[in-house]
């Protein structure tokens, strides 16, 4: 008589795993579908020359342009996101008390950040450049980019700042530090949280379309100013799929592959480190 | 001895500055975007532009309606999708599996919540689209295309399942072990005991972190430009096209600048993302935090 809430355990033991199994097997899915289409395609040329004439019917080139863009925007903006997001954490976890006022509301603002879409925050820097008198350039995309990442970095990292003992705290306080003296020791706690950080931001940043689309615009050569617009690998992935010639779409699903390669190792390395690295951690 | 004091009160100052100004960046934002579409919110009432159906930005038509219900659809179905799925997978991961499959998943997920938008498109154009096309729409002959609601709920549900699976983890994570203890002690099977005790207890945390989840979908951009269709019509079924906001704003921009109440328009739609996405994410972000205290 009280059988069926074994049966009823039986049978959410098989929804679970069974649910376990769909998201495995989304995932395996989408890189091979990616993978099997786009590897084939790929060849050294395509990594390794700048569009070509006939590009966009179909003629010899390759996504080069986007590559360098991206690396540029990517590079500069994870540069500027930690310079100003390691001070702010730094900030809200030594010199704010724990149960501030001040850090409550600032910490929520950067949750609420970091939910603000990249569309968003594309359509926000695109009004601001308008108003400076920019246009789409390799500048306005390394702006929006520091501005979407700078949530997701001083989350990542506050995480860890946070657990920090204040034990730790005083006693550099009772050998007779000062506060911004004390940045060493807590360098030292959040040092692999800081290269997960960067891991992270460096994968939302160079996947990210929307925010770069009004902001760095596109272009065929590579940025040799911060005046110049650039290209960004997921915008050449979308523009070369939008063509009507199966050359071009080829080309797209090339530098998509090539896209997944890179945030495949870069997720897989943010894993690694997390696991491997905290021993300096108290 | 005095410099050293200086320094570390001047370094205070300079990163209170920093941390202040992160924070007037939403008000900013906020400001920046209302601003910008102004010249269209005098033109026409708020009410008119939310529900009107028509979009000719040549004849100075701006209805928004049909975006707003791409938006409202495709998020609907995504979030019905991912649900049930990311809960038991959580519930799986925290109360039935052990550790080392544990550990053999979290790096899948990493992949999922790590892979960008655009890969997300290229895949549902490459295999959802053509599965609809080939396997539905036989059965449907009214309907003509894969681009549809449907694929587009898939995809982004998806996308949102790593997101969901986590802050399912960390808030059945977050109940204490005695509750589970002493409903099992009491003769419980473990599925009773999540069913009626941790699900109960952690339903608010749970409501917060789809609404979460639901603002995440909304502004998801580039995988719904590729696989929703993009025509402005109403969707009344699964198999129609729709035209979400945050695409609608991306096909856009280019001649977006070729008229004033155009460029305002998109800014709106913008607007409407932000104002959306700022409150869903204010309430559920309190609510989660109150959570896990």
């Amino acid at each position: 008589m009280n059988n069926f809430r074994f049966i009823e355990e039986k049978i959410a033991k098989v929804l679970m795993l069974f649910s376990v199994l769909v998201v495995s097997g989304f995932v395996f899915s989408v890189i091979y579908t990616i993978f099997r289409r786009g590897l084939p395609v790929l060849t050294w040329s395509m990594i390794s020359q700048l569009p070509g004439g006939g590009f966009y019917i179909g003629q010899d080139g390759g996504f080069l342009n986007a590559i360098i863009g991206s690396v540029y925007i990517v590079g500069a903006s994870t540069v500027i996101g930690l310079s100003v997001s390691i001070p702010v954490v730094f900030y809200l976890n030594v010199y704010l008390k724990r149960n501030s006022r001040f850090g409550y509301l600032s910490r929520l603002a950067f949750d609420v950040l970091f939910g603000i879409p990249s569309i968003v925050y594309g359509a926000f820097g695109f009004t601001i450049m308008i108003y400076m008198g920019l246009r789409a350039s390799l500048l306005g995309g390394i702006i929006v980019e520091t501005l979407l990442i700078i949530p997701i970095m001083i989350r990542t990292m506050d995480e860890v700042a946070k657990t920090i003992p204040t034990d730790l705290l005083e006693s550099s306080y009772s050998l007779g530090a000062t506060r911004i003296e004390t940045i060493g020791v807590v360098m030292r706690q959040i040092a692999p949280a800081i290269a997960t950080a960067t891991l992270l931001s460096i994968g939302r940043s160079i996947g990210d379309a929307a925010g770069v689309m009004f902001t760095a615009g596109f272009s065929d050569n590579i940025p040799t100013s911060l005046s110049q617009p650039a290209a960004t690998l997921p915008l050449s992935v979308f523009f070369q799929l939008s063509a009507p010639q199966v050359a071009v779409q080829n080309r797209a699903y090339a530098a998509a592959v090539v896209l997944t390669f890179i945030v495949l190792v870069l997720s897989l390395a943010g894993r690694f480190i997390t696991a491997h690295f905290s021993k300096n951690k108290v | 001895m005095n410099y050293r004091l200086i320094k570390d009160k001047v370094a205070g100052q300079l990163m209170a500055v920093l941390t202040v100004s992160a924070l007037l960046l939403v008000v900013a934002m906020g400001i920046g975007l209302y601003l910008k579409s102004a010249p269209i919110l005098s033109q026409h009432s708020l009410w008119t532009l939310l529900t009107a159906s028509d979009w000719q930005p040549m004849k100075g038509k701006f209805g928004f309606f049909p975006f707003l219900m791409g938006t409202l659809s495709v998020t609907t179905l995504a979030i019905a999708i991912a649900l049930p799925i990311s809960l038991l997978m959580a519930i799986y991961l925290t109360e039935y599996a052990r550790k080392v499959f544990r550990k053999c998943l979290f790096p899948l997920l990493d992949v999922l919540a790590g892979l960008p938008s655009v890969i997300y498109g290229v895949w549902g154009t490459l295999l959802i689209v053509p599965l609809i096309a080939e396997w539905l729409l036989p059965h449907f002959p009214a309907y003509t295309s894969g681009y549809t609601v449907l694929a587009g709920g898939v995809v982004l549900s998806v996308m949102i399942l790593p997101l969901l699976v986590s802050l399912f983890i960390e808030l059945l994570s977050s109940i204490p072990a005695e509750l589970r203890e002493a409903s099992l002690s009491l003769g419980a099977t473990r599925w009773q005991t999540v069913r009626l005790v941790l699900l109960r207890k952690s339903a608010p945390g749970l409501l917060a972190a789809v609404v979460l989840a639901v603002s995440r979908t909304m502004g998801e951009t580039i995988a719904v430009l590729m696989v929703c269709g993009n025509l402005a019509i109403v969707p009344t079924s699964l198999l129609n096209a729709c035209y979400p906001l945050p695409a609608l704003i991306a096909n856009n921009y280019g001649e977006m600048l070729s008229l004033p109440l155009y460029e305002a328009a998109l800014m709106f739609a913008a607007f409407i993302l932000f104002f959306v996405v700022l409150l869903f994410n204010l309430a559920s972000r309190i609510v989660l935090r109150q959570v896990s205290r």
